[in-house]
Parts: C-alpha cells; sequence; structure tokens
C-alpha cells in the first residue's frame, strides 16, 4: 500500500479557488496553533489583531491600499518577463536603480525647474535607469544564452552597493549614513498630494498601469508574441518571430516599470532612498505574479492577500511586543500554504491499487 | 520449457543453455502495442541482429532488458533462470550492458574517468590501476583508446569505444548496442565489427540493432525481425538473403485504396538542388540533396528517421542554416524566380512566397499546447495589419470552419489544443497550414499516431490541394501509404537521395533497399 502523484488537468475554477481558499485557512489554523503554543494567545485574539492591523484605522487601510499598489506596481513589472519563461529575479535591483535615478533628480535638480517639469524628468530617469539595468541581461540571454536567473540576481547586489555608496556620500546631515528626506520644505519632486490622500495619486497610476498591462498583454501583437515566446520557442521561430528582439523589447518593459515603481516608492511615499527602499518588493512581486497565472487583474487579490497577511503580521508582533521574526515566521507559515495548494490544483494524490496478480 | 543448443565453443562442443532468452514479451504504451508476443534467444559467442523499420520495437524490447522499461508480460530467463530486470541496476548486476544510440559521457572527463565514473569499486580513487585495466580490456578485443584523452577531443567512433569499453570494465557479458553504426564510417564500422567478431570468440553475447541489411548479413549469426511491434521470426543469417529480409521486415503489399488522380499540367514549382547543412556536432546531415517538386503532384519523401527529412524541410521552410545548395521557388503568379536559401520564414513569406510547412512535431512546433483554438490560427497570420492589436474575429470564424469541416472533436473553440487527442490536432494544424491556400505544401508525418479515419481525412486533404494544383511534399515512414498516396517519391539514405521513383511503378522492396542502401561515407563524423 502506499501513495502515488498524479498530474492531473482541467480543473474547473471554481474547485480551483476552493482549494485555494482552504489553504489559506489552513495556514491561517496553523499560524494561530504556533501563536499559541509560542505566547500562549488565544487564536481568535490572533485573527482579530491581524484584521486590526490591516483594517484598524483609516489610516492603516490608506496603508495597506498603498502596500498593494506598490507591490502591485513591481508585480506587474515582473509579469511579462514570466510569461516569456525569462526568470527575471532582479526587480529588487530594477526598481532600485529606479528610486536612486529619482532621488539624485531630487537633489540636483530640485530648485533648477519647476515642479511639474521635474517629476516628468524623474519619471522618465527612473525607467531609463531601470531599463538599463534590465536589458543588459537580456542582451547577453539573447546573444550569449547567459543564464538570465544569476545575471539579474547578481544586477540586485550592484544595484544595493551602488545606492549604498550614494546614500553614504550624499547623507544629510554629512555623515549620519542617511540621505534623510529631500526636499522637506519645497516638496520639490513630491507627487503632489491629491483630495488630501497621500498615497491615492500612487494607487491611481497602479490602477491605471494595471489595466494597461492586462489590455498589452491580452489583446496586443506583443503580448501575444510574448507568450508564444514563453510556450514554445520552436513555434515562435517557426512563425518567424525574433525571438531575441522580443526578449530585449520585453525586459526593456519590465525595467521601464520597475522603474515606476522605484518612482512612486521615493517621489510618492518616502522622499528619500535607503539601501532597503524596496524591502523585497522585488521578490514577493515573483509570488503575486505567479499565484495570479501571470493575470494583472488576478494580481490585484493576490497582492492584497500578500499584503493584509504583511501587515497582519506585523500588528500581532506589535500586540505581543515581539520582534519582526515573529510576523516573519506567521507570514513564512502562511504563503507555504498558498503556495503549497498549487500543487494540489496540479496534481492528485491517489491511493495505489493492490497489484492485480495474473 | 528451456531450448538446449549444441555449440561449439574453445575446442569442445557443450550443451549450453542461452545466455538470454526472451518469451512472449509484451509491452504497452496506453493503447499503442509496442511490442507484442516477441520471442528472442541468444547464446554465448554469437552475435544478433535485430532488424525493423522505425517504431517496430526495436529500442523499446532493448530498453526492458536493460531495465529501463518493464515488461507487461512475458519472461526473460537468464542463463536459464527467469530473472525480473527492474532496473538499469539490475541489468547491470545481470551483466547485461548496452551502449545507447546517443553516448552518455561527461565531455570534460578523460575515457579512464568515464569508464570509472559512479562505480562503487576502489578503482574509482586509483586511476592508475583503472587505466592499467582499460588498457588490458582494450588490447584484450583490439580496440584502440587512449585512456587520458578527454571526451570533447574524440571523434564520435572513439566515443562509442569508451561506451563500450565502460561496459566490459564492469563486467558485462551480454552486449546490446542500439545502432552502434548509424554514426560510423565504413572503415570505422569495419574496425568495430572486427572487434565484435573478437568479443564474440571470447563467448560474449552480443544483441545488435540496425536497419543496414548488408551489415546484418556480414556480422550477424541470427537476425530476428520485428514489424509493427510484432515477432515476425528469426532466421539463420547464412541461409537468407536482402529480399527475404526486406520481405519480412516492410511485410506483404496491402492495398489501402487511397485516390489518387494524375497530375495535371505539373510545372516544376521548387527546384532543390545541391543542398549541403552539417548539425551541431558536425556531422553531415543533408549531401547533395537535389530534387524538384512540381505543382499538382504529390512528392513522397521517405528514409529511415534521422536520414535528413527534418533538416530538408526545415531548410526549405527557412528554419535551417545551409552550407551551400539552391532552393528555387517559381512564383506561379508573377512567374519570377526567388532563392528561399538561407532566409528567415518572415523573408520568405514576405517575397511572396506561399509555402506551408506541417512540422512533424505538432505541439512543439506547429502549434502552441497551451493556447485555445483561436489564438492557434492566429499564429500564422496576426501580423497582419498595422494596429498595435490583435485581430481575432477572423481567426475565429477561421477555427469555427475548420472544426466544422473536419470533424474535430473539441468541447469549444476556447479550449487549448493541448486537450485534443492527436488526430484532432492534427486536423486543426492542417487545416491552418492549407487555409493560407499555399503553392506549396510540405507535411512531416501527417498521419503519425492517427486512427484509420484521421489518417484518410489527411490524405483527402493532401489529394484535394494537389487536385488544386498545390504542389505537395509528403514526408511519410509507412512505405504502402507512400506507395498509394504520392505520384513520384524521392528516398533519402543518411542525408542522401538514393533514388527517385515514380510511385505506380514501384514496390516496397524497391524503396525499402533504397532507404537501407549505405554509401561510403567517406568524411562523415569527422575529426
Amino acid at each position: 500500500m502506499g501513495f502515488h502523484v498524479i498530474k492531473r488537468d482541467g480543473v474547473p475554477t471554481w474547485k480551483k479557488w476552493l482549494i485555494r481558499v482552504v489553504s489559506v485557512v489552513l495556514g491561517l489554523l496553523v499560524s494561530s496553533i504556533v501563536t499559541l503554543v509560542l505566547t500562549g494567545t488565544n487564536p481568535l485574539d490572533v485573527f482579530s489583531y491581524m484584521l486590526k492591523g490591516a483594517f484598524g484605522s483609516e489610516r492603516r487601510m490608506w496603508s495597506l491600499a498603498q502596500g498593494i499598489a506598490i507591490l502591485l506596481c513591481v508585480s506587474l513589472a515582473v509579469t511579462p518577463a514570466f510569461k516569456m519563461k525569462f526568470w527575471n529575479i532582479g526587480a529588487e535591483g530594477q526598481a532600485l536603480i529606479g528610486g536612486l535615478a529619482s532621488v539624485t533628480c531630487m537633489i540636483f535638480l530640485g530648485d533648477k525647474m519647476p515642479n511639474w517639469l521635474l517629476l516628468i524628468v524623474m519619471i522618465f530617469s527612473s525607467m531609463a535607469a531601470s531599463a538599463i539595468w534590465a536589458v543588459v541581461p537580456a542582451l547577453f540571454k539573447a546573444r550569449w544564452q547567459t543564464n538570465e536567473t544569476l545575471f539579474t540576481l547578481m544586477m540586485n547586489y550592484i544595484a544595493i552597493q551602488l545606492v549604498s555608496f550614494f546614500v553614504y556620500k550624499w547623507s544629510n546631515p554629512i555623515g549620519s549614513g542617511k540621505i534623510g528626506v529631500v526636499n522637506p520644505n519645497t516638496h520639490s519632486g513630491w507627487l503632489p498630494v491629491i483630495a488630501d490622500k497621500s498615497y491615492l495619486l500612487n494607487i491611481i497610476v497602479v490602477l491605471i498601469l494595471t489595466i494597461v498591462m492586462y489590455i498589452y498583454l491580452k489583446y496586443s501583437k506583443h503580448g501575444y508574441e510574448i507568450s508564444v515566446v514563453g510556450e514554445s520557442e520552436n513555434t515562435a521561430k517557426y512563425i518567424g518571430i525574433n525571438v531575441r528582439k522580443v526578449i530585449v523589447r520585453t525586459m526593456i518593459l519590465s525595467g521601464a516599470l520597475c522603474g515606476i515603481a522605484g518612482f512612486l516608492l521615493v517621489s510618492g511615499t518616502d522622499h528619500t532612498l535607503t539601501r532597503d527602499t524596496i524591502a523585497g518588493r522585488g521578490f514577493t512581486a515573483i509570488m503575486v505574479s505567479w499565484l495570479a497565472k501571470f493575470n494583472p487583474i488576478t494580481m490585484i487579490l493576490t497582492a492584497f492577500i500578500l499584503v493584509f497577511f504583511q501587515k497582519g503580521a506585523t500588528e500581532i508582533s506589535t500586540q505581543m511586543g515581539l520582534n519582526d521574526s515573529f510576523s516573519e515566521i506567521i507570514m513564512g507559515i502562511v504563503i507555504f500554504f498558498i503556495i503549497g495548494s498549487e500543487f494540489f490544483i496540479n496534481y492528485k494524490i491517489k491511493k495505489n491499487e493492490k497489484e492485480v496478480k495474473e | 520449457m528451456l531450448r538446449l543448443q549444441s555449440f561449439y565453443y574453445g575446442g569442445f562442443t557443450v550443451a549450453e543453455v542461452p545466455a538470454i532468452e526472451l518469451k512472449n514479451i509484451t509491452k504497452t504504451f496506453g493503447e499503442v502495442v509496442a511490442n507484442k508476443d516477441v520471442c528472442l534467444t541468444v547464446n554465448r559467442g554469437e552475435i544478433l541482429s535485430i532488424l525493423g523499420e522505425n517504431g517496430s520495437g526495436k529500442t523499446t524490447l532493448m530498453n526492458m532488458i536493460s531495465g529501463i522499461y518493464f515488461p507487461d508480460h512475458g519472461q526473460i530467463f537468464i542463463d536459464g533462470k527467469e530473472v525480473k530486470i527492474k532496473s538499469p541496476k539490475d541489468a547491470f548486476e545481470y551483466k547485461i550492458g548496452m551502449i545507447h544510440q546517443h553516448f552518455k559521457l561527461v565531455d570534460v572527463f578523460t575515457a579512464a574517468e568515464n569508464i570509472v565514473l559512479g562505480l562503487k569499486d576502489e578503482g574509482r580513487y586509483n586511476l592508475k590501476k583503472s587505466t592499467s585495466k582499460i588498457k588490458a580490456i582494450a588490447d584484450l578485443y583490439g580496440f584502440e583508446l587512449d585512456p587520458n584523452k578527454k571526451i570533447y577531443e574524440m571523434s564520435v567512433s572513439e566515443k562509442q569505444t569508451v561506451e563500450i569499453i565502460k561496459v566490459l570494465y564492469r563486467g558485462a557479458d551480454i552486449l546490446i548496442l542500439d545502432e552502434p553504426t548509424a554514426v560510423l564510417t565504413p572503415q570505422e564500422t569495419q574496425r568495430l565489427f572486427a572487434v565484435l567478431r573478437r568479443m564474440k570468440a571470447d563467448g560474449k553475447a552480443i544483441i545488435i540493432i540496425t536497419h543496414k541489411l548488408h551489415e546484418v548479413l556480414s556480422i550477424s549469426d541470427h537476425v530476428a525481425v520485428l514489424r509493427k511491434g510484432e515477432y515476425i521470426g528469426t532466421v539463420e543469417t547464412s541461409e537468407t538473403n536482402e529480399s527475404e529480409l526486406t520481405e519480412m521486415m516492410v511485410g506483404k503489399k496491402i492495398t489501402l485504396n487511397i485516390d489518387r488522380s494524375d497530375p495535371v499540367n505539373p510545372v516544376d514549382r521548387l527546384i532543390v538542388a545541391g543542398l549541403n547543412c552539417t548539425n551541431h556536432d558536425g556531422v553531415k546531415v543533408l549531401d547533395n540533396v537535389s530534387f524538384t517538386a512540381k505543382s499538382g503532384e504529390i512528392l513522397g519523401i521517405a528514409g529511415i528517421a534521422g536520414s535528413g527529412q527534418r533538416e530538408l524541410l526545415e531548410a526549405i521552410a527557412g528554419l535551417q542554416y545551409l552550407d551551400s545548395g539552391e532552393i528555387i521557388y517559381n512564383n506561379p503568379k508573377t512567374e519570377e524566380q526567388e532563392n528561399l536559401r538561407n532566409k528567415t520564414p518572415i523573408q520568405i513569406r514576405e517575397l511572396g512566397v506561399r509555402l506551408s510547412f506541417v512540422p512533424e512535431d505538432r505541439l512543439g512546433m506547429g502549434l502552441v499546447g497551451n493556447m485555445d483554438l483561436t489564438d492557434n490560427m492566429m499564429l500564422r497570420s496576426y501580423k497582419k495589419g498595422k494596429s498595435a492589436f490583435l485581430e481575432r474575429s477572423n481567426p475565429k470564424k477561421l477555427a469555427e470552419k475548420i472544426v466544422e469541416d473536419l470533424d474535430v472533436v473539441t468541447p469549444s473553440i476556447s479550449t487549448p489544443v493541448r486537450r485534443l487527442s492527436g488526430g484532432n490536432v492534427q486536423k486543426i494544424l492542417v487545416g491552418r497550414e492549407i487555409s493560407a491556400s499555399p503553392s506549396v505544401l510540405m507535411a512531416a508525418y501527417p498521419v503519425r499516431g492517427l486512427d484509420i479515419n484521421s489518417s484518410y481525412t489527411i490524405y483527402n486533404l493532401l489529394n484535394e490541394q494537389k487536385e488544386k494544383g498545390v504542389a505537395v511534399i509528403f514526408v511519410g515512414e509507412d512505405l504502402d501509404v507512400l506507395v498509394e498516396l504520392c505520384d513520384r517519391i524521392v528516398v533519402l539514405s543518411s542525408g542522401k537521395v538514393t533514388g527517385v521513383v515514380d510511385a505506380r511503378n514501384t514496390t516496397k522492396e524497391e524503396i525499402g533497399l533504397l532507404m537501407t542502401k549505405a554509401f561510403g561515407k567517406s568524411e562523415g563524423g569527422k575529426k
């Protein structure tokens, strides 16, 4: 007796979502048990902290929406590359370089041009810097078949070290090791606050990008080429798609979107830059994109789930006087269950039949 | 019941138990019967050839002996004892060694390192000792091998030598060689045969898989013939000849009743002249190939798989780089001639060449498995128009039309094509390629894996195209079909054209002989 695993196909959509919901519930259950064992807290309290952490006040809800928007923006950036099966795990570095470009413009061009022009210069320089960061591995891959996973990962470290260097060089006050809030009085290079809500513009920009990306992937010729190259390079060659061109073009797009994410973080959120500005979103975005099967609309939901648990887990740690590690444990458990659910969607487990003797 | 055979060995006549005996071995993959009731016997000091066309189940059978597959029914006896070979490790313990067609060696290691790789004895830490053992084996059987040479510096024949010594080093006394001569020059083949004869004299039992008749006759003691998975019989080599073996291999003529009209006004549509092509390993895959495809006729291409058919079609379609040669297309509209050599598929289309291609690998090249019917219809045409957006309404109509005209069984046109059965997948692919109203239509193995009804649908489609004046190029493997469907047949063997025959006045035996005809491959497998 034993079990074996077989691949399955054509699971109805409702069943897929049922499996996912069950997995989230199981994840919550396990994390509350862990919390109970480690801290002796009532599991119901754990859940209420979680909800409070995410939805507890208006400020928290805006912070949740902002978190979703930025994560979603990075996820949108990695999606076309992943759909093409180009494993870009360098979104962290690409977004960070975009942020560096933005902050550079803020520091050096802050008083030299009107704010609207400065914002335009910032957004384009961020997109260009990030696109360069993304296209270098793409060119190497297209020309010499280098491994894009390693290449994009290494580019992250270069970006982080560059930012560390400039953060130190431009630290304000000098020697503090921090850039600090840039242009605190003039607010030049700050994304304007609309309707008195400081993150609203970020959220609107990302929502528009989501819809544009959805249309681009589904209805444009470029999007179709990305799908064909990702599904089968042989087919792409057979119908005459220039695979190299598609790889390079898509990575420029992917990088440019990372640049927008970096810009939104610097100009619309933090108004400064540290080496932790992106805070691992470049990697979390891979999960968001993957869980949503590369569908930008579904990504709103998957980004929400991940940010919700992140905020909730942080609140649990705060309430119990524990440090960040505890929230990371809770986060890890939940993500483990969410990712695990994909296994049960693609495979089923069957009990072995008894061997039939002839 | 064990059959004991008298056998002359080392000066004594001994009654010996066969080294390996298979009884009623059957193996099925889903619905496909790969081997049915196969019986084989090999004695020590004997060479058995297994002869059969492609897909006749030779390699499957050998994989069961070497532990890669497990038979559904039947028994295997080693030295008279029934055994169960569940893994390559088991096979190894029964002293069975297989030399695969594609070598499994580590390029950056030396011959000696590859030979001891994975062994658990002390030899792996004592290369000096292993090297002398390798030298002893090489001297015993007359191999020429430098144990310290790196694999990437070796010729194909040297690599094969390493593979053979590897199994001998591990103590194999039943050797299976899968198509050992496919990659060798005639001189190298002669050297290999000399070594095999010496191993035979040393009492090894040897099985070689091949489809080259003259080699079968020169090396083996017995020949076992398989056809479409069925065991046809075993004959003594000394009592047979080429034509008897060919008939066993291809079978008696079967009448298929495929309609065949006479070509109307054939004109030269595609003139292929002197194509030469080398693959990644530096092996010549097309060697001075020339032929002409005419409008309104079906030109068959016959040959053992891997004789250059794929490279030929891909070269015409603009997917394969050619060393030399010309592909001239006579444009029926402008009456102009275009040279298609080394042009990309897009450039070919931009020249106004209406060339359709049904590739062998349907889901890996012709279609995208995860896309639905509509999106697969667009593959060829999506670029049309200046808009940045896709136009899906015409592809959708085309998908609906193909589903209706060709009786495609599918839940809907938004089903991913990989969910459909092989026959339906092929109808979609052929339907799409025909919808472009081509003037040249190339189809590689278009009925492979299809049932009878789907096969006839495809034959009828090809015939319709022919009657419309299209030059159809049909690469097939079933000789009965080639003889009944085509007007002329080009026969390829090891990348060379060995003959162009009139399909109405030929026999399967004639084609079979041309397919297995060997040339002096003077510069094949160079370096």
